[in-house]
């Protein structure tokens, strides 16, 4: 007797075949997620990038000062692209001050892009967030935090759903030791960011900067670790070139030899 | 009335006439002063020429001696578009064509019909130097003084001027204004006077505009709005600045007429004998209120600042304003939200029908008790969206004590700015993204304090530290140049101790920082700023020489070197840590 009759089934399927209608334009009016143009990365992360309308954890490799700048300009960088088109803006909230905006302007995200926000607690910076993340009229919503609990990234998430806007949630160091990222959250992806040294160049100048790159965790997905070059003027990441395809230095002996010879 | 045309004899008097030496003969000039070389009326005489105003008047236009003739030798010709006489001259000399003596040819008095006789309200200086007082019968005005111009008061035109000035002081000088009585001006002046340079300019400004106003003015500040009352009418000059707590003293003197009493209180005061209001002071209260009344007591505690007296004040009449008046008291948050959203959309008709945004919006809860309630938020824009205005309302809801119940509300526009038609644009956009961003700035300003949201511009100087300038959030900032600068600065630089560095341009090999050691790889550099000779002496010959450096294991820095290196002026060749690369 508890059958389902063929006279009910019907209308079952049709409101099933309507809802996963409803789900496809949901899916397709929502932000395309963003992809870093790099293959080898992309298609290792399950949406193909980052998602539009998610939450992204970031943090630093060491609680050092050099690596919480690169994870800093890694996150700018990402905000510059989300933030590319005229007229769009990215919050940044956070609760001490001391970034320096000149050189935000030099990864992309120049000072008409950018709204900052000063909260006296963490608590204020994420409340900050959401609010800015529901408002959904930014391109990009950063947030500096050194504490931020499963509620609070699973609030965030969903603000970010809700709003259609990316979340970028820079996680600090608390103590010297202990890594943001082994704490629980609901993030679609935890991103670490750590220095590496840059390529010699020819002369003894500083050359393109590079980071190692890890992704501890993703939905849907695997982990993974890859050495990059760090942001360019518009915030995009490139791989380095491989040893073999990079243009051959000139040799220091035989140049000071010809200029030698020459002299004589 | 008219101005006398002519002016009066003494302000063309030559000057010269008292500074001839006595002996003329001994010299052609004359001494003390008043000599110039070759001048014309020390050469041809001109001293004994004209010597009066009707020998001057005489003469053909053409041959009349001009002003540096006469001796006055920096007289310069009279700007055409003179500027006015500035607000804070105290001492403002009035031009003798302009006193009250010429501007009244004839004494004037303003009369009022009462019962029976018609009596003096206001009397013109010169008829006050007759002996014509106010209070005084017309008739008896009348037999004193012969050519006598009577005039009627116009009460009604009296009390609109007086309105007029406690608008313009509403609008200019203080939010608190209000008229008191038949001539009196209430301006409650906490905390606006320091906008003005302080009290007594304030009051100095406020007496030369009223006097361009043409009016005669006093003034007096006191802590009380019943001692100031008293002393504007009675104290000794016109400009009181009483201190606090000096009430009582200051009015003892005062007789009892300046307690704004009641005429039978005053009647039945004369016949006790009390004259003074020290001469309350000492009275018992109860019998003193018997005698003169209630009220008499509650105008004295006033006076001294016993009692409290609210100044109501008075409201532009253009400001919009909504009022909600409600059957029952409501106490809860869903009631009030409703009500709000109520006099919002009220508010949002009347702004749109006189086509203004609200910068300002002050909500009046006024409970049960009658303690006013006031939220206030402000818009960065000028905004009539009402879905903005109730959210923005709903973030301050907490601040709301109460109490028993809330009777009435008010909502008023306290600052508006004209604000045209929006375009409907914006309905059609598919995306939210880029829209305006004046909703959103609120909303984050509401919760996180005015000063937490803003932009960063640059600032016009090569020192890193003071390149950058906090603006608005809703203003546009400009940027900087191409440098390469860190992404993250430190507050202050930080000394770094065991520096191997070649001199005078080469970053370091090694340094310590942070009780670190670090072995440079490879630095750019330097790119020299010099310090700021316009700031202080200090920076006159200092140079920072910046250095982008990488350690040997890929951390990048941005230190700099005191000093060029060459110079010791410039700098103790001291090593910095200012900014991280990553």
């Amino acid at each position: 007797m508890l059958a389902p009759s063929p006279l009910l089934a019907s209308p079952a399927i049709d409101t099933v075949a309507r809802l996963r209608e409803a789900v496809v334009q949901t899916r397709t009016l929502s932000i395309p997620s963003l992809s870093f143009g790099i293959g080898s990365m992309d298609d290792r992360l399950a949406s193909g990038g980052l998602d539009g309308g998610g939450l992204h954890e970031i943090a630093a490799g060491s609680s050092s000062l050099t690596d919480d700048a690169a994870a800093t300009l890694f996150l700018a960088g990402i905000a510059a692209r989300f933030a590319a088109e005229v007229g769009q803006t990215v919050c940044w909230a956070m609760t001490d001050f001391d970034l320096y905006a000149p050189g935000l302007e030099q990864v992309g995200i120049g000072p008409a892009k950018l709204l900052y926000a000063q909260g006296r607690k963490d608590v204020d910076v994420l409340a900050i967030a959401e609010d800015a993340l529901r408002d959904g009229s930014l391109a990009c919503v950063i947030a500096e935090v050194k504490s931020a609990d499963m509620t609070a990234t699973r609030r965030l998430q969903l603000a970010a759903s809700d709003g259609q806007t990316p979340m970028l949630l820079y996680r600090r160091y608390r103590t010297r030791d202990r890594c943001p990222l082994s704490s629980p959250s609901s993030a679609m992806t935890r991103w670490r960011i750590s220095c590496m040294p840059s390529e010699r160049l020819p002369w003894p100048g500083v050359g393109r900067a590079r980071w190692q790159v890890e992704l501890v965790r993703q939905r849907n997905g695997d982990p993974f670790s890859l050495e990059l070059e760090a942001c360019d003027a518009q915030g995009r990441l490139a791989l380095p070139a491989p040893s073999r395809d990079r243009a051959a230095p000139p040799r220091r002996t035989d140049a000071r030899d010809d200029a030698i010879s020459r002299a004589a | 009335m008219t101005r006398s045309a002519a002016p009066p004899e003494a302000a063309l008097q030559p000057r010269f006439v008292g500074t001839i030496d006595d002996d003329p003969g001994a010299c052609s000039v004359p001494h003390g002063g008043g000599w110039r070389p070759g001048a014309r009326w020390a050469r041809d005489g001109a001293i004994s020429g004209h010597s009066s105003q009707a020998e001057l008047d005489a003469l053909p236009a053409h041959q009349r001696p001009t002003m540096r003739e006469m001796g006055r030798r920096n007289e310069h010709a009279e700007h055409p578009f003179k500027a006015m006489p500035s607000d804070e001259g105290g001492g403002t000399t009035s031009t003798p064509s302009l006193s009250w003596a010429t501007l009244w040819r004839r004494p004037t008095v303003l009369v009022l019909r009462t019962g029976q006789r018609d009596v003096i309200t206001a009397a013109c200086p010169v008829a006050i130097d007759l002996g014509l007082r106010p209070a005084m019968a017309a008739a008896h005005a009348r037999a004193l003084v012969a050519d006598l111009d009577v005039q009627d008061a116009d009460l009604d035109a009296d009390r609109a001027l007086l309105d007029r000035l406690a608008l313009h002081a509403v609008r200019h000088w203080t939010p608190t204004a209000s008229v008191s009585g038949e001539d009196g001006l209430w301006l409650d002046l906490t905390g606006t006077t320091h906008l003005f340079g302080g009290e007594e300019r304030f009051c100095r400004r406020l007496l030369a505009f009223l006097k361009r106003f043409g009016l005669t003015a006093r003034i007096a500040i006191a802590a009380t709005p019943g001692a100031a009352h008293a002393l504007a009418r009675f104290g000794s000059s016109d400009m009181v600045l009483l201190p606090a707590g000096q009430e009582a003293q200051a009015l003892a003197d005062l007789p009892l007429a300046a307690l704004r009493l009641e005429p039978e209180a005053l009647v039945s005061a004369a016949r006790f004998g009390l004259e003074r209001i020290a001469d309350l002071y000492p009275m018992p209260r109860g019998p003193l209120a018997r005698r003169l009344g209630l009220r008499t007591v509650e105008r004295l505690d006033q006076a001294r600042g016993l009692i409290a007296e609210p100044i109501i004040p008075v409201v532009p009449t253009d400001t919009p304003l909504v009022t909600r008046h409600l059957l029952e008291p409501i106490g809860t948050p869903e009631s009030i939200t409703q009500v709000i959203s109520d006099l919002v959309d009220d508010l949002v008709v009347v702004l749109l029908q006189r086509g203004i945004g609200a910068r300002t919006v002050l909500l009046t809860a006024v409970r049960v008790d009658g303690e006013p309630q006031r939220l206030v938020v402000g818009a960065s824009r000028a905004t009539r969206d009402a879905r903005h205005l109730k959210r923005m309302l709903g973030l301050r809801l907490a601040q709301l004590e109460l109490g028993l119940g809330i009777e009435t509300m008010h909502m008023v526009v306290a600052h508006h700015e004209p604000l045209g038609a929006e375009a409907v644009g914006a309905l059609l956009e598919t995306s939210r993204k880029g829209r305006d961003l004046a909703p959103l700035v609120d909303q984050l300003s509401a919760r996180a304090g005015e000063a937490a949201m803003f932009r960063l511009t640059s600032h016009e100087s090569d020192v890193p530290e003071r390149a950058i300038m906090r603006i608005a959030p809703l203003h546009a900032p400009t940027g900087w140049p191409g440098w390469k600068r860190p992404v993250r600065l430190l507050r202050r630089p930080e000394p770094l101790s065991n520096v191997v560095a070649l001199m005078p341009d080469h970053p370091p090999r090694r340094f310590t920082w942070r009780w670190q050691a670090y072995r440079v790889v490879a630095g750019d550099g330097p790119e020299r700023i010099h310090g700021e000779w316009w700031r202080t002496d200090r920076e006159k010959w200092t140079v920072r020489d910046y250095f982008r450096v990488e350690a040997q294991g890929g951390e990048r820095f941005w230190l700099f070197r005191r000093g060029d290196g060459v110079d010791p002026d410039t700098g103790d060749l001291s090593w910095h840590m200012h900014g991280l690369f990553g």
